[in-house]
């Protein structure tokens, strides 16, 4: 089975995963998330009590199931390689900048399609920052950044990352170790078993598809391949009419129900950062999580890097806020940027900027 | 015949060094990666631009021998 080898299955797949994420978002994840990497890492750093943000603590089945379902699809079909050692170190600081990027503007590079297919104008602001960000790590690329090769290690070493996650699931499901949220958005999930399966049928398609939200764009700039565009497409296209058929296309700044901002300087550098690291650490969150899935121990490395960004972010107060109504007087309050949150992206960008120029491939 | 070792590296690496290489070849290119993936990638950016590829398993991945 291969889907990426015409445009018309990356297309097939993008759709699948639009499907999975429609239907979450119908059966309870909160509005607009549907399907967030990075939300989804930050309240399951939660649930591991990693940070003490009360209403976003949950273990998603969704994160474990996408790791879970490329380790599977991967060993069914012989792709599974366990390989480690390409700079691990440097990985877990982009995942660290990949995470803090995104909870300042409060969304991975997989929401900011969601909620741009939802009519967030902020999303669509965001989206240049991000563009520019890949461009910028492409640049890097052109200019010989490499982090250095991956070596064919211990076959238990990929499984390990799996082997947490399903630990986790067991956690969650047969305990009351983990914490979970009893309001707000770590408090709105579909049904466990609906997530997981949600989660595991995301994975296998995902790593099938190579679906990478920065290696689509950064194709195009690098080699003018639409490839991995158009699955995203897909994705978009699914949710564009899931949004029009539910009512929840409103085109703005401010779309109700929509966990969002407006600082617009704020959104184009967070995920500027995003972008940016992204390209270096050879793909979005998503791809890491399905690259850790099939044995890659350094994209694992990067994944927990972006559950340490996650807990930073909520024990030093970087992660923006979401415009929201006040329940009592019934005002909405803007959501905002905090000044933490600001100064991390800042150091983020310069240092995405470091490990590009500082770290080139070894002559042939 | 000119040789890419593009083994261990993470994407698009494998790619950029097979263009790289194939830009004004006049010989067989050999391209070695580790993922299953990179493989299809060069395959299928060799057919893209008109060459024939026929690849092989190695111990730590595949050859792909773009002509």
């Amino acid at each position: 089975m291969n889907l990426s080898d015409s445009k018309k299955k990356l297309a097939i797949a993008g759709v699948i995963c639009g499907l999975v994420a429609a239907c979450l978002a119908y059966f309870g994840n909160p509005a607009n998330m549907a399907f967030c990497i990075a939300c989804f890492i930050r309240d399951t750093a939660g649930a591991l009590g990693m940070h003490q943000a009360e209403v976003v603590q949950y273990a998603r089945p969704e994160i474990i199931g996408l790791v879970l379902g490329a380790f599977i699809i991967s060993a069914a079909t012989k792709e599974y390689r366990s390989t480690a050692g390409s700079s691990p170190m440097i990985r877990f600081i982009l995942g660290m900048v990949i995470m803090i990027g995104s909870l300042v503007f409060l969304g991975c590079p997989l929401r900011m399609v969601i909620r741009m297919s939802a009519g967030d104008l902020n999303a669509w602001v965001a989206l240049i920052g991000f563009i520019l960000g890949v461009g910028t790590g492409v640049f890097a690329l052109k200019n010989g950044f490499s982090l250095g090769r991956a070596h064919i290690t211990n076959k238990t070493s990929g499984v390990v990352l799996p082997a947490l996650m399903l630990g986790v699931l067991v956690l969650s499901t047969a305990t009351t170790l983990l914490k979970a949220s009893e309001a707000g958005p770590g408090s709105l999930h579909a049904p466990i078993i609906m997530s997981l399966i949600g989660g595991l049928i995301f994975g296998a398609v995902a790593q099938k598809s190579r679906m990478c939200f920065a290696g689509g764009i950064r194709d195009v700039m690098l080699m003018k391949n639409f490839d991995l565009l158009t699955v995203i497409g897909g994705l978009f296209v699914v949710m564009l009419i899931f949004n029009i058929a539910t009512g929840k296309f409103v085109l703005g700044f401010n779309t109700p129900g929509i966990i969002a901002h407006s600082e617009h300087l704020w959104n184009i550098l967070g995920m500027y950062a995003v972008g940016f690291a992204a390209v270096l650490a050879g793909g979005c969150p998503l791809r890491q999580l399905i690259l850790a899935g099939q044995g890659s121990s350094d994209s694992a490395v990067t994944v927990l890097g972006m559950f340490a960004g996650a807990a930073a972010c909520h024990n030093f107060g970087l992660a923006a806020s979401g415009t929201a109504m006040n329940a009592e007087t019934q005002e909405i309050v803007a959501g905002a940027v905090p000044l933490n949150g600001k100064v991390a992206v800042i150091i983020c960008i310069a240092v995405c900027f470091l490990i590009a120029f500082t770290n080139k491939r070894e002559k042939a | 015949m000119k040789e890419v070792d593009a083994r261990g590296l993470s994407c698009p690496e494998p790619l950029m060094l097979t263009a790289a290489a194939l830009k004004g070849a006049n010989e067989a290119v050999k391209v070695l990666v580790t993922e299953p993936h990179q493989k299809m990638n060069v395959e299928k950016y060799a057919k893209d631009h008109g060459k024939k590829t026929t690849s092989s398993e190695i111990e730590d991945g595949f050859a792909v021998i773009i002509e």
